[in-house]
């Protein structure tokens, strides 16, 4: 027990990464539903948490579990297949509360794996391997996808500029 | 912008976007605290205050109002403290301390000689709790020593051992120590700092 954080600390040091995260996988709405329900989550079991546990990637972890579920239980945001540009994701561009997104629309386009591999690996800081006991695959394919989603990233900027 | 952008690893902001801003993180939280209280998920919520002593550390648990804490002692320290010892459940969640800041407000206005506050003594056991709960029995300016209080609780030789209490009140201020000098009219120490035991004892002295 001696050690651990004030679960404050866990919020103002990685809500914004959590946040992002949210935002990648899932429509804005969703995504702040997504992110109260992983630190709702986080705060019931924080206290059985090992002390040398890495936090970030445990709230990761279950920011996507919170993400599937969603995904899951809402028609609108659809599991996008691979390869297929997601409509749903298209039409986050102009969110009904006006709100500016803080990703570009280019991310959410990804095909579904690239842009898990690229959101956790970049947005949520996990390593590879990590990525890969959440996705699924194993790390060297994560890594290839997160390569793929980041050339896919800068062809989709290039086309902009 | 660096030329060096096909390296994959590079940290990418350009492509993903700035981190959200401050308001969006404080609407979140704020939606956070409320439904962590709802769900009884919430053992201590806190805030600070500021006071003409400074800013203080005002932190509940679901039973009552448990530390209060001067910036001298360190407040990310107390913080810490309390996820050690009680429950590492902490969020910053002002609505719990109302009661507290207002009736701490008063007293620094002049207008409040009396905490009415539930408290949780969960930081104190033994004999310091039973000086602690002692305290509030020396009015609004009014003064005691450390022997007056040791004889009050029935221990007339235990006078380092209220000195103990008081030096590890967690609830300063509302459990008020302050009003506990040496016997040869001496301030003695304070855990807030000499200067406000002084400061304090002036205040109420001319309400």
């Amino acid at each position: 027990m001696t050690g651990k954080q004030p679960f404050e600390q866990l919020v103002s040091e990685h809500g914004p990464a959590v946040l992002r995260v949210c935002r990648a996988v899932l429509e804005p709405i969703d995504a702040d539903d997504a992110w109260s329900e992983t630190f709702l989550s986080a705060l019931q079991a924080y206290p059985q948490l090992p002390a040398d546990a890495n936090v970030e990637a445990w709230l990761v972890t279950i920011a996507h579990r919170k993400a599937i579920d969603i995904i899951r239980r809402t028609s609108r945001a659809a599991v996008p297949v691979a390869d297929v540009p997601a409509a749903a994701a298209v039409a986050t561009s102009d969110s009904p509360d006006g709100r500016d997104l803080d990703l570009p629309r280019s991310l959410a386009r990804l095909p579904e794996r690239q842009r898990f591999a690229v959101t956790y690996h970049y947005l949520g800081g996990l390593p590879y391997a990590e990525v890969a006991a959440i996705i699924g695959g194993t790390a060297d394919a994560v890594r290839r996808a997160a390569a793929d989603g980041i050339a896919n990233l800068r062809k989709a900027q290039g086309t902009v500029r | 912008m660096s030329m060096t952008t096909q390296d994959p690893d590079q940290p990418l902001a350009d492509l993903l976007g700035p981190p959200p801003p401050d308001e969006v993180m404080a609407a979140l939280h704020a939606s956070l605290t409320a439904k962590a209280e709802a769900a009884g998920l919430l053992d201590i919520a806190y805030r600070t205050l500021d006071t003409p002593v400074g800013t203080l550390l005002l932190a509940a648990t679901q039973a009552g109002l448990v530390r209060v804490a001067y910036e001298r002692e360190g407040i990310d320290t107390a913080l810490e403290r309390l996820a050690s010892k009680l429950s590492p459940r902490i969020l910053n969640a002002p609505q719990r301390l109302d009661g507290a800041a207002r009736q701490l407000e008063e007293y620094f206005a002049g207008h409040r000689q009396r905490f009415d506050l539930p408290l949780d003594l969960a930081l104190a056991s033994g004999f310091r709790r039973s000086v602690l709960s002692y305290l509030p029995a020396i009015g609004y300016g009014h003064t005691a020593s450390y022997q007056s209080v040791a004889a009050a609780v029935n221990n007339p030789r235990a006078v380092r051992a209220v000195g103990t209490a008081c030096a590890t009140n967690p609830l300063p201020l509302v459990i008020p120590c302050h009003r506990v000098i040496r016997a040869d009219g001496q301030m003695g120490a304070y855990l807030g700092g000499p200067e406000i035991k002084h400061q304090l004892l002036d205040m109420e002295a001319s309400a």
